[in-house]
């Protein structure tokens, strides 16, 4: 710097002299002049990085097909973020923050957990596009979106590509296998059909409960096919990352431990979904199979610590999040027993969704001082 | 158990290391002061002397004007220079009275600076002691003391609390008041007491002065009706409201004042400036505050006259490093950045902090993604991302919850996405209020 910027040996020599007007150096701005390390592009890469163990349990069960699939497409959520910017009108400099702030990382890993390993490649770029611009930008990017992302981009492919969003493998027999392989393989122990989720096996059951007989016996199967323990560990079929109960809560100990979730929204969220399918199971244990399967055997996990915490779909007071965990536990429930579809997770948390800002406002706290909040 | 209040705060870095072992050092006399007439809450006080008038220090240049305005004094003996517009901290460019000082620091007739004996036999002496000392509170709001200490006749106040939590990370000038003057604090706050006429007193300090504590509890070791709470460490743990829960579990009902749940809080150093008015009949010309920052070479408690130019502490702190980017009028949470400008020490000034780059670093702002830090940050028990998003959207008329923002910055410190909040609720409130004016 060509200027002083500062009195300081002069103004040791000198005290009474005044120093010299340097304004145009100094910040200027509000208080506080403080502020917290923690930011936003933190925050989202901590989320994914805790999605890590499980990315790393899809690739032991469904083998390297697993890699392809979350690759492609996080890397294609974070290119259409960038290009939907871009097509924003944003600046370059903002359209480079925005693809390197995490977030579309994270939709990219949550969106690639939710798809089955066959998925193929044109099916991860339509996802992931709808992802960015139908499930965020068209709101108006990080911050605006009401769904989740990941949630409305699996949705939208679950009702345009059923074939290919339902057609599950078995856990493959080596790294070497790819899942086509071990499609065929399936239908060959099958009897020709593919392998079946363990709740879609339950939907089967509950289909059938007219017949007794067939009922019982498809109930028999799910008992010795998905052991608790298989489902715990993730030995069983299902989209990638919803399998391994055990990696999800790994990496949901990270978000717990830094504190960008807590157990308001899961908590209830699992609870809520065993407590109602505990109920049915208690009421008509021969139709209904116990709650622990409900809690392992699908996306709940997932959906739970992952994707209904999601901090701009979900609300930001405490009894807030209560009422919303519960919301999306009852819906799951009632999905899962009497709907049509075998899971009702996503479908849970976008209902959900859209009743955040109502819950917010009806759940705010108490000022400092009042007795009572006023009617809002 | 230290005790605290039910809601909200934050712990940023505290950062009084800098200074908080440092004993309190005089500034030199400085050769010329500043001293603006607005230096309380209210009116600002109507200058009585002109260029050229010979003053002497604690020679009343000031009158107030009504009720909530306090009296100015010169805080050096000498000549007026000038009555003029001169920039001051508080931003805008006003009133003040310029003396040269002749050195001598001549004091008005009936100042004792020895003096210590207080007549408690007499305490209806010491309010109009203490107006005509022009006592303001010193923690950094600047309210008339004498305003506070004279409640309405149909409000009953039982108790008196007094401020020595400094909440403000950096600032150790009410620490060091309390270790170094514990017995003039003591003696004060029961002049305060006596004004009031309760006979529930406390002290409230953060449990990060243990020191302070021990100072404190052996000043009014067997003084009666006086208890020295520990208060944790928590920002804004010196917010009046928030200690009146912290020590007394009350709530201040929104828009009401802390007299309104029967409680008076005075900050330590106005309790020090109390004791000098009524026992050394000595007017608030010096205060007590703490330079620091990493961008200052050495940072310092110092005791200053008011109306110092900013240029003879700086001076004195061995000058500021190439490294200045921001300077601050108060605590890093609530005070008041500036331009580097040679404005003057006034009554309310807690602190001035020179920060470096690093201190200063500035992050880019995010959108906001409803993390709900800010509410869990907020001891108002508000929705600052909500409120700084109505005030974003000019939705002003919406915005009645900002009333209770006490403006303490915890929202801000907590955001991750660095959103201005303060800034926002500030430009909020005042919006509010004029459209509430407007009907």
């Amino acid at each position: 710097m060509a200027e002083s910027t500062t009195p300081t040996a002069d103004a040791a020599a000198a005290p009474a002299k005044a120093p010299e007007p340097v304004s145009h150096e100094l910040l200027v701005t509000s208080s506080p002049h403080f502020a917290t390390p923690e930011s936003v592009p933190r925050i989202m890469h901590t989320v994914w990085l805790a999605l890590l163990p499980a990315c790393a349990a899809a690739v032991w069960l469904f083998g390297f097909d697993a890699l392809i699939v979350i690759g492609l497409t996080v890397l294609a959520c974070v290119g259409f973020e960038a290009l939907l910017v871009r097509a924003r009108g944003r600046s370059w400099s903002e359209v480079r923050r925005t693809a390197l702030d995490g977030s579309a990382i994270i939709t990219g890993v949550l969106l690639a957990l939710n798809l089955p390993a066959a998925s193929p490649w044109w099916m991860l770029l339509i996802g992931a596009f709808v992802a960015m611009g139908l499930g965020k930008h068209v709101f108006g990017g990080l911050g605006h979106n009401p769904f989740n992302p990941a949630l409305v981009a699996r949705v939208f492919l679950l009702i345009s590509f059923p074939t290919q969003m339902l057609t599950w493998s078995s856990p493959v027999d080596s790294f070497a296998q790819s899942t086509a392989e071990r499609i065929e393989q399936d239908k060959a122990e099958l009897d020709g059909q593919t392998y079946a989720t363990p709740l879609g096996k339950l939907k089967d059951a509950l289909r059938n409960r007219a017949d007794p007989a067939k009922l019982a016996a498809i109930r028999a199967e799910v008992a010795e096919r998905y052991p608790a323990l298989d489902l715990f560990l993730g030995r069983t079929g299902g989209s990638l990352g919803e399998t391994s109960a055990l990696a999800l809560l790994l990496g949901a100990a990270l978000l717990f431990w830094r504190r960008i979730i807590t157990w308001h929204i899961p908590l209830t969220f699992v609870a809520t979904t065993a407590l109602v399918t505990g109920i049915a199971w208690a009421v008509n244990p021969d139709v209904y199979v116990n709650p622990l399967v409900h809690v392992l055997g699908g996306g709940l996990i997932l959906g739970a610590f992952f994707m209904a915490t999601d901090m701009v779909t979900s609300p930001v007071t405490r009894l807030g999040m209560v009422i919303f965990g519960a919301g999306c536990g009852l819906i799951t429930a009632v999905i899962r027993l009497w709907g049509s579809y075998p899971e009702g997770v996503s479908f849970a948390i976008l209902i959900m969704n859209a009743l955040v800002p109502l819950i917010d406002r009806y759940t705010r706290g108490r000022k400092f001082g009042e007795t009572r909040r006023a009617a809002a | 158990m230290a005790r605290t209040f039910k809601r909200g705060g934050v712990h940023p870095p505290e950062e009084k290391q800098l200074t908080e072992r440092k004993p309190i050092e005089t500034l030199p006399l400085p050769k010329r002061v500043v001293i603006p007439m607005a230096q309380c809450l209210g009116a600002p006080a109507e200058p009585t002397v002109k260029p050229k008038d010979a003053v002497k220090t604690g020679q009343r240049i000031g009158e107030p004007k009504g009720f909530v305005s306090t009296p100015v004094h010169a805080s050096v003996s000498g000549v007026v220079k000038k009555v003029d517009l001169f920039p001051t901290a508080a931003g805008a460019r006003s009133l003040c009275v310029e003396i040269e000082s002749d050195g001598k620091d001549e004091w008005v007739e009936g100042v004792d600076l020895a003096g210590g004996d207080v007549d408690f036999a007499k305490p209806d002496a010491f309010l109009p002691a203490l107006t005509d000392a022009g006592l303001v509170g010193m923690g950094g709001a600047a309210f008339p003391t004498h305003v506070k200490l004279k409640p309405p006749k149909d409000v009953k106040v039982d108790t008196l609390i007094l401020n020595g939590a400094e909440c403000e990370p950096y600032l150790t000038a009410d620490h060091r008041l309390m270790v170094e003057h514990a017995a003039e604090i003591a003696t004060g706050l029961q002049i305060l007491a006596a004004v009031l006429g309760v006979e529930r007193t406390f002290v409230g300090i953060e449990d990060n002065k243990p020191d302070a504590v021990a100072a404190m509890r052996k000043a009014l070791a067997g003084v009666l009706g006086v208890e020295v709470v520990v208060c944790r460490t928590r920002y804004p743990q010196g917010a009046e409201k928030q200690l009146i829960q912290s020590i007394t579990n009350r709530e201040v009902p929104p828009g009401k004042l802390p007299m309104h749940v029967g409680c008076v809080v005075q900050n330590v150093g106005t309790a020090f400036a109390a004791f000098e008015a009524v026992a050394r009949r000595k007017p608030l010309v010096e205060r007590v505050l703490t330079v620091s920052g990493r961008a200052i070479r050495e940072p310092k408690n110092l005791r200053v006259r008011v109306g110092t130019p900013l240029g003879d502490i700086v001076a004195f702190c061995g000058g500021t490093t190439d490294g200045l980017r921001k300077l601050i009028f108060g605590g890093p949470m609530m005070g008041k950045a500036l331009r580097y400008e040679d404005v003057p020490v006034v009554k309310s000034t807690s602190g001035i902090l020179f920060f470096d780059r690093q201190e200063a670093a500035t992050v880019e702002e995010f959108s906001c993604i409803r993390c709900g830090r800010c509410l869990e940050a907020c001891p108002q028990g508000l929705v600052p991302c909500d409120l700084g998003d109505l005030a974003e959207h000019g939705l002003y008329d919406k915005l009645a919850d900002a009333m209770d923002c006490v403006e303490c910055g915890s929202c801000q410190y907590a955001c991750p996405a660095r959103r201005l909040l303060v800034h926002l609720l500030r430009l909020g409130k005042s919006e509010f209020r004029r459209l509430q004016k407007k009907g």
